[in-house]
């Protein structure tokens, strides 16, 4: 099995604290993977340094077998890895349309062309409005992102990570602060955008977690305690009593 | 749908502008010389506030130094023109070419260093380098001519078809097909891919940068783009004045472009268009009746920014939805109505502003002045008091009149909202 993200001893201290203490794990190609853990723990600051958005104070991290540490956001982005934000981090004056087609062009091998017409590239209107269809927001294309209900919001903000061709894809709390229904269909598009792509998520809700991951692991206090099965982590007696007990006590 | 409609707009809006800036000049009231130079004058001055907008509404970096393009592309440009008076076989018309690839050289140059950071870092640098450069020209007086500049003849040397450059409604044309040119590229470069990345920049770098965008990479180009036509306009200065001098550089220079792409409207394409030609108009038109015409120029500035964050622009299409609503009609009405203590406010504020200016910095002239073609003697209490009163029973008149205007606007809003709803359904 192919080893599409792999991270070994990282670690991360904001001044003297260690948030994240020596964490080592392997995504396989093609799983969804879930991270889990109680609030402050440091999935968001892990989901930062396999980005990109911060540089991780020791350790090393690999996409496809090539080193990515210390590269910034863009490069990593170029090799294949996207990903979206818990706090929800759109381009506010920008259309939907815009928002999605400006998360592509890059993917679409356009860069810094200053030669052709944006309407004109045929392959990205396409690739937008089929993006645009996935996350159901086709009705909204017109709509500034800013004024955009909180839902609806969050369901861009997984369409802008989703929109050009990253097969790796990290999610940090895509259902936050969404209802059941909602949660339900933000489900079925990331199960749907996610196929034959890799997928990293950070998720409070269990019953999402149960119902999406192929392995679950379970992170406390910067350390990694359990990688797994759903069904093994369900058991696991040291997740129980760390992280599962405690939130449903 | 939209696909289809945007290029035959533009061509429509380009037909428009060709044929508007072709009987321009021909226009009773323009047709003098002063007339067509002022017109050259707000043609350079477009090109210029919509290179900054490239900045600015495009790109989100607020510049202090834009100017410093301006003028080198300037310095460029005359001294090709000095070539081609000693017999450098090049059109005259062509020298704009010269300005813009000086712009663009120097733009590629001190851009790729000054925008590696963005927001207040960035304005601030650009205040550094424009001081820097106009400083440094002074060191180079060989070059640059020092305070008086450098000279040439838009006339002399070779001639394409035998046009040349004697009249200025020659000069006139030339910049006005400059212009076309040079808007027309830059409407083109906001539909580029960088271009758009621009836009996606401003609204949020750091998310450009995760979806495959190095930001310092976008700004940089947009910085050279506008540091170009910037260059280009600076060389249409330099035809159009056959002289330039440090002031081309200078941090006044920077901060009227500021004002233009402001007061016009950063937002939309047209809007520093509008700020440039209406700037432009007030400076030779008001410096010529009152010295106090920069603090005009001030009072306009913070008046927008307080009450037309838009700026000309932003106002104008705040009236495009309700523009076909039966209540508009009431909106304008209401307008002339609260114009009325608008106007006294604006005399009684005049009155008060030219007698305290001729008072505190031209004594000399003597306290009798002539105000709106009326006689008055600032030495005598009455005007004095005549101005108070316009200037409190005008605010009160006016705020006794906005809540029609605002009422009217409610009405009008609520029937647009209704209309919108019908062609939904
Ligand atoms: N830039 C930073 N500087 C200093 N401390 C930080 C920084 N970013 C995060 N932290 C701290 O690191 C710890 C972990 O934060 P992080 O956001 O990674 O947690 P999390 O697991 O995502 O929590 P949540 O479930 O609430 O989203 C917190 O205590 C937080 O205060
Ligand atoms: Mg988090």
């Amino acid at each position: 099995m192919n080893i599409a993200l792999s991270l070994h001893d990282l670690h991360k201290s904001f001044g003297a604290t260690p948030i994240i203490r020596g964490v080592s794990l392997d995504v396989r190609e093609g799983e969804r993977h879930a991270i889990i853990g109680p609030n402050g723990a440091g999935k968001s600051t892990l989901f930062n340094l396999i980005s990109g958005r911060t540089a991780p104070t020791s350790g090393t991290m690999a996409l496809h077998g090539a080193r990515i540490d210390g590269l910034p956001p863009y490069q990593i982005n170029r090799r294949g890895l996207a990903r979206s934000f818990q706090v929800t981090n759109l381009f506010p004056r920008l259309t939907v349309f815009e928002n999605i087609r400006c998360s592509l062009l890059w993917s679409l091998g356009y860069r810094y062309n200053f030669w052709r017409r944006t309407d004109a590239l045929a392959d990205a209107t396409e690739r937008t409005e089929a993006t645009l269809e996935r996350i159901q927001m086709t009705a909204h294309r017109d709509t500034p992102a800013g004024v955009l209900t909180y839902a609806e919001q969050r369901a861009l903000e997984i369409g802008i990570t989703i929109a050009g061709d990253a097969n790796v894809i990290l999610l940090d709390e895509p259902t936050a602060g969404m209802s059941r229904s909602e949660t339900d269909s933000a489900v079925a598009l990331i199960r749907s955008v996610t196929q034959d792509r890799t997928l990293l998520i950070v998720e409070h809700d269990m019953g999402v977690v149960f119902d999406l991951a192929d392995r679950i692991s379970v992170l406390v206090y910067g350390k990694l305690i359990a990688t797994d099965t759903p069904a093994a982590i369900r058991a696991n007696e040291e997740v129980q009593a760390a992280y599962l007990g405690a939130a449903h006590a | 749908m939209s696909n289809t409609r945007r290029p035959l707009n533009a061509l429509k809006i380009g037909t428009v502008a060709l044929v508007a800036l072709a009987l321009l000049p021909h226009v009773p009231g323009l047709g003098s010389d002063f007339g067509r130079s002022l017109l050259s004058q707000m043609g350079i001055a477009v090109v210029f506030a919509l290179s900054y907008n490239v900045l600015f509404g495009q790109t989100g970096l607020l510049s202090f130094g834009h100017a410093v393009f301006f003028g080198l592309g300037g310095y460029v440009a005359i001294h090709v023109m000095r070539a081609i008076n000693h017999g450098l076989p090049l059109p005259m018309p062509l020298v704009p070419l010269a300005g813009a690839a000086g712009g663009l050289l120097c733009g590629l140059l001190l851009g790729a260093a000054m925008t590696r950071r963005a927001g207040t870092i960035f304005a601030l640098i650009s205040l550094g380098v424009g001081e820097l450069v106009y400083a440094a020209m002074f060191m180079l007086p060989g070059y640059f001519g020092g305070e008086e500049g450098i000279t040439a003849s838009r006339t002399k040397g070779f001639a394409l078809f035998g046009l040349d450059l004697g009249s200025q409604l020659a000069v006139y044309y030339l910049i006005a097909a400059w212009v076309l040119i040079a808007a027309g590229l830059m409407q083109a470069f906001a539909r580029t891919p960088v271009g758009r990345m621009c836009f996606a920049v401003r609204d949020n770098a750091e998310r450009a940068e995760f979806v495959g965008y190095d930001t310092h990479g976008v700004r940089c180009i947009a910085f050279a783009v506008g540091a170009l036509f910037a260059g280009l306009a600076g060389g249409l200065h330099a035809i159009n004045y056959e002289i330039v001098s440090a002031d081309a550089v200078s941090a006044q220079r920077s901060g009227t472009v500021l004002l233009m792409a402001y007061i016009g409207g950063a937002g939309h394409f047209a809007g520093p268009i509008l700020g440039a030609v209406t700037l432009t108009w007030l400076q030779t038109s008001l410096s010529g009746y009152t010295s106090a015409w920069l603090l005009y120029l001030g009072l306009f500035f913070v008046l927008t920014i307080r009450f037309a964050p838009g700026g000309l622009a932003g106002l104008i299409l705040m009236h495009g939805p309700i523009f076909h609503t039966r209540s508009f009609r009431r909106v304008l009405a209401s307008y002339g109505i609260a114009l009325v203590p608008t106007l006294v406010m604006a005399c009684g504020a005049v009155l008060l502003i030219e007698m305290s200016y001729r008072l505190s910095t031209q004594p000399e002239l003597g306290s009798r002045m002539r105000l709106l073609g009326i006689a008055v003697d600032a030495a005598s209490v009455w005007p004095w008091l005549a101005a108070v009163l316009m200037l409190a029973g005008g605010f009160l008149g006016f705020r006794g009149t906005w809540p029609r205007v605002a009422s009217a606007w409610e009405r009008a809003s609520e029937e647009a909202g209704a209309h919108r709803a019908v062609e939904a359904s």
